[in-house]
């Protein structure tokens, strides 16, 4: 018996993810709770007016979209780790780079989900309008996202036989992530303020050649990992 | 080769003291800046020899995960050959897309070299040793990282008043510092057997992770001005020999250091193998 | 002034504690293969 498609294996393995997921919606809750929690916080510590949130939104809103995401990435493998499906997945014969497709893609939906709830939260404690394109916050939000999400699920997959994992998959992604955090802040923010002599542009390519980058050496060295724990 | 250590040591410490001599008191004084300007002589050298030592790391750690596979380690010495062939043939043919201050002479020295680095680790370190290579180029790396990081903001703030600034080759080094930190954590940590796997992975995204650094600073800077650390510009010749002295002499000193943490370490396993085993053979016959 | 002595200071403090450290592990290292050789 051949191995079923890699494609096949992915989708399988996503809706398994998103099924576990939507009846327990552990993921999903800690993480709403985790960012409302942060927007609340924010909210006590800077009261601007309208001009000055625009200035500020875009670097807070993407530090509590990156912390939440990490929660959601920490227990990305736990279930598997509990059920020794690791081990499982090792010895068949499915490539390994299936199961990370599966899960980044997992991730990824969660917090775009995640993004897409508490992104009215935002705008309402901030007075927050955007004055310049807002379409292109869709690709900033999309090729951000992804960012965090691909490498954040490899590190978590590495960090899985360390001592304090949950500290030390933030400790591994955030240095590694600086510039697309960069870019995601600063698109961000040229896109609420404004500026028409600022575009956005060069941010959305960074971001999207830091994706393509990141995505190739994810997949090229997935398998080396997940047969490394 | 043990016995050259001390003489080594000693010859390294009169290098250096030559070397601080001329900073302090042969290079000329900088028109502007005055004095403070020789920090110069310590800051740069130490930035160039970290960024040497996190290049050899890179290299080492490409080569241990190519090594695990005799066919993996083929193909990338043919890609090494192929990029560096490339380098040399298109730093001329592309020559005039090149940036202003980069001569193509540069661009096939340093691809030379660079193959050069990788095949002389190849050839002159076992796969262990290739492992115990890319930490101890790491942790020496870091170390004179800390020292660009500590002298940048003590050279900023007599001449600009402030302690630091989103300057690209500033951040760019604290960038540099938190990946290779994280590095140097997760070799602390990780308890798995395949350590040296996930932190070669780790440094390979690291290095990725650079030039992507530097173009998202770089632009974040023509966004937000800010003076510049460091001088741009061209050199006074005088100043550019102390310079290089310094370098010189700091390069001896980082090998002497990697040297020791290198030898270090392969102690340290050795002693943990030995340990391992006798563990094993406990008197008693009992077999663990 | 003082800021070039600090910055010259500072760097050799920085490389003085590093080669400590390596001289501490190492030490510890010769006491314990010198107990490993007794047994």
């Amino acid at each position: 018996m051949s191995a079923p498609a890699p494609s096949g294996i992915t989708l399988a393995t996503l809706t398994k993810d998103i099924r576990l997921e939507w009846r327990s919606k552990d993921a999903l809750n800690s993480m709403l709770f985790f960012a409302l929690l942060v927007v609340v916080v924010f909210s006590f510590s800077f009261d601007p007016n309208a001009e000055e949130s625009r200035v500020i939104a875009g670097g807070l809103v993407w530090v509590a979209f990156l912390f939440a995401a990490v929660v959601a990435l920490n227990q990305t493998w736990s279930r598997e780790l509990r059920n020794q499906v690791l081990d499982a997945y090792r010895v068949s014969p499915a490539p390994a780079n299936s199961l990370f497709l599966a899960k980044a893609i997992g991730n990824f939906i969660f917090v775009v989900v995640l993004e897409a709830l508490m992104t009215p939260l935002f705008i309402m404690f901030y007075k927050l309008r955007a004055l310049g394109p807002a379409w292109q916050l869709i690709p900033v939000a999309a090729f951000g996202t992804w960012a965090i999400v691909v490498n954040g699920t490899f590190f978590a997959a590495m960090s899985l036989r360390t001592r304090s994992r949950e500290i030390m998959l933030p400790l591994l992604l955030f240095p590694i992530t600086i510039p697309a955090l960069l870019s995601m802040v600063e698109a961000t923010t040229t896109i609420l303020v404004g500026d028409p002599t600022t575009s956005a542009k060069f941010w959305i390519v960074l971001l999207a050649t830091y994706d393509v980058v990141f995505t190739t050496g994810c997949l090229a060295l997935f398998e080396t990992v997940l047969h490394a724990e | 080769m043990k016995k050259a250590f001390p003489i080594l040591g000693l010859l390294t410490a009169a290098f250096l003291s030559y070397a601080l001599y001329q900073a302090l008191v042969v290079a000329p004084q900088e028109q502007t800046m005055g004095d403070v300007q020789r920090i110069f002589y310590y800051h740069v050298p130490s930035a160039w020899t970290a960024f040497l030592l996190f290049a050899i790391n890179f290299l080492a750690s490409i080569l241990y995960l190519v090594r695990r596979n005799p066919r993996t380690d083929k193909v990338a010495s043919g890609v090494v050959v192929a990029l560096a062939v490339l380098a040399c043939v298109g730093a001329y043919v592309f020559k005039s897309y090149l940036p202003k201050d980069v001569y193509p002479s540069s661009v096939v020295t340093t691809g030379i070299v660079i193959a050069g680095i990788y095949f002389l680790i190849r050839k002159y370190f076992s796969e262990p040793g290739t492992d115990i290579l890319a930490l101890t180029t790491a942790e020496v790396g870091v170390v004179f990282c800390t020292v660009v990081l500590v002298t940048g903001p003590l050279w900023a703030r007599p001449v600009w008043g402030i302690w630091w600034t989103w300057d690209i080759r500033l951040t760019s080094t604290l960038v540099l510092w938190l990946i290779y930190v994280s590095y140097l954590v997760l070799r602390r940590f990780s308890s798995s057997g395949e350590t040296p796997v996930l932190a070669a992975a780790l440094a390979v995204f690291g290095a990725l992770d650079v030039p992507l650094v530097y173009f998202s600073i770089w632009f974040f800077r023509t966004q937000h001005p800010q003076p510049v650390i460091g001088g741009g510009g061209s050199i006074d010749p005088r100043m550019l020999r102390v310079l290089l002295i310094n370098w010189m002499a700091f390069l001896c000193f980082a090998v002497l250091v990697c040297w020791s943490r290198y030898r270090l370490e392969r102690m340290q396993r050795d002693v943990e193998e030995t340990q391992a085993l006798e563990a094993l053979l406990e008197p008693g016959g009992r077999v663990r | 002034m003082t800021y070039l002595y600090v910055a010259y200071a500072a760097t050799w403090l920085i490389h003085v504690a590093y080669l400590s450290t390596v001289a501490r592990r190492y030490s510890r290292l010769k006491k314990e293969m010198e107990q490993l050789g007794k047994k």
